[in-house]
């Protein structure tokens, strides 16, 4: 479970999270979403551990993330806005490394790299370095970092973004499959992202909370049914 | 099971250490640096016209080398991570940010003293000429090596402050110079009339070429060794500070 209690950041008199809260149980999908410059990131930066909050508290299965980071962050697999890797480092190699952070030894480790590259399919690019591979792949290495040590929180700053429709419907997929035992809070602005793979969906507009609930309700508070339109008439007039 | 400190810092410093050999840098710098310390040995130093079995020559160059060389090492440490983002998958990742700073400082610090080790052909060349003070040759390296790691520590802590590598460079070089300065005679005999002495004394104390100056000839003192590790402490503290800080942008 993910607690986030009136979590407010500022970035001088810019207060770019403003007192949010809310809940996150095992099992859930929640979409964030919000239009550019809502707070999205800053809050998932806040809830893996990069930014101190300016007040308010992050509880990852009731660790504090900033009285005790250590444990909380081993929680939790992440993959940050536009999936940042090592690119002089073979796929293999950075992934070792994670692995290797993530306390994994040995055998253990080798089957976890196994794994992950198997899920995210990964084979044929393991002994390449990171900067010769696609966009698509690169994200796909993100994918597989964040998910490597089985983490039962994973956080996942716009998966999908500058991905083909093909990968985006494979990234999909992949979040949908890994759902299953997981607690996954995926940031978006992309609508069609929340009705495929989302249980519940946030929307935020200058750091403040404005809908929480589910994607179905979120449709149905439109005549069209549309989900643009919903979002349009909720963050448009702010 | 997260692994422990010291384990997080091996694991952390020997990717850093890798990252230096997957790019050509490495070899160009180790080059570079031996090339530059030969040409100063030889050539601005006079080894052979000196006609002495010592390396005194050689070692009293390095600041000089460093002065360039270290901040072209250190300019990309953290600028690096802060503008590809990779900073945040590294301090999203179970780490402390005391652990990351300090491995990135080591595995660069372990490279420095690599290309340090490369010089050993000098040494044998010396040996072979006649009968030097092998002691002192070694306090001198030691010497040399913590040196490198003051200017690496400056420059670590300036490329925190930057996204751009030739920001973090041109600003490391000049702190760097304004350190070496300080222990030049020149510069002292300036402000000798204007402060009263102690701070003058406190001034030249703080120069890292001071400090230099009896160990390239071979006598090492503790203070002189503490003075480096205090003077490194004190500029990785202050780069922990300058990454939180800088975390917002």
């Amino acid at each position: 479970m993910i607690e986030v209690e009136n979590l407010v950041r500022q970035f001088g008199s810019f207060t770019a999270v403003d007192n949010l809260s809310f809940k996150v149980e095992p099992g859930e999908v929640l979409g964030f979403l919000g239009p550019n410059g809502a707070g999205k990131s800053t809050t998932m930066k806040m809830l893996t551990g990069f930014l101190r909050p300016t007040s308010g508290y992050v509880r990852v299965f009731g660790v504090d993330m900033w009285q005790n980071p250590l444990p909380a962050k081993a929680m939790i697999g992440y993959l940050p806005e536009g999936a940042p890797s090592y690119g002089e480092m073979t796929v293999a190699g950075f992934l070792d490394f994670i692995a290797s952070v993530r306390g994994l030894r040995g055998d253990e480790k080798k089957r976890a790299i196994a794994v992950a590259a198997e899920k995210i399919a990964l084979g044929d690019v393991m002994f390449q370095s990171i900067e010769t591979l696609s966009k698509g792949y690169r994200r796909r290495v993100g994918l597989a970092q964040a998910i490597l040590h089985d983490p039962r929180v994973l956080v996942l700053d716009e998966p999908t973004d500058g991905l083909d429709p093909n990968q985006k419907h494979q990234v999909r997929e992949l979040i949908r499959n890994l759902a299953e035992d997981k607690l996954v809070i995926v940031s978006t602005h992309i609508l069609e992202e929340v009705s495929a793979v989302c249980s519940r969906a946030i929307i935020i507009a200058r750091g403040k909370l404005l809908v929480d609930e589910t994607p179905a309700a979120l449709q149905a508070r439109s005549d069209s049914g549309r989900l643009d339109d919903v979002f349009r008439t909720l963050t448009g007039g702010v | 099971m997260l692994p422990g400190n010291f384990a997080s810092l091996m694991i952390v410093t020997r990717r850093e250490l890798g990252a230096y050999f997957a790019t050509p840098l490495a070899y160009v710098f180790l080059v570079v640096f031996l090339v530059l310390s030969g040409f100063a040995t030889f050539e601005l130093g006079g080894f052979y016209q000196r006609n002495q079995a010592d390396l005194v020559t050689f070692f009293s160059y390095h600041p000089w080398l460093y002065l360039y060389l270290v901040p072209a090492i250190s300019m990309r440490i953290w600028s690096e991570e802060r503008k590809s983002g990779s900073i945040e998958l590294l301090l999203t990742l179970p780490l402390r940010l005391s652990t990351t700073v300090l491995a990135k400082f080591l595995a660069a610090w372990f490279f420095i003293g690599l290309a340090l080790l490369l010089t050993f052909p000098l040494w044998i060349t010396v040996n072979y000429l006649g009968n030097p003070d092998n002691g002192a040759i070694l306090a001198a390296y030691l010497g040399s090596w913590l040196m490198a790691g003051a200017f690496l520590s400056i420059g670590c802590c300036l490329s925190a402050a930057s996204k751009n590598q030739v920001v973090a460079f041109v600003l490391s070089v000049s702190a760097c110079f304004l350190f070496v300065l300080l222990g030049m005679p020149q510069l002292l005999q300036v402000i000798d009339g204007v402060l009263p002495q102690k701070m003058v004394d406190g001034i030249a104390q703080l120069s890292l070429l001071t400090h230099f100056d009896a160990i390239s000839r071979g006598v090492l003192d503790v203070r002189d060794l503490l003075f480096y590790l205090y003077f490194i402490a004190c500029w990785l503290v202050a780069t922990a500070i300058v990454i939180e800080q800088k975390k917002a942008e």
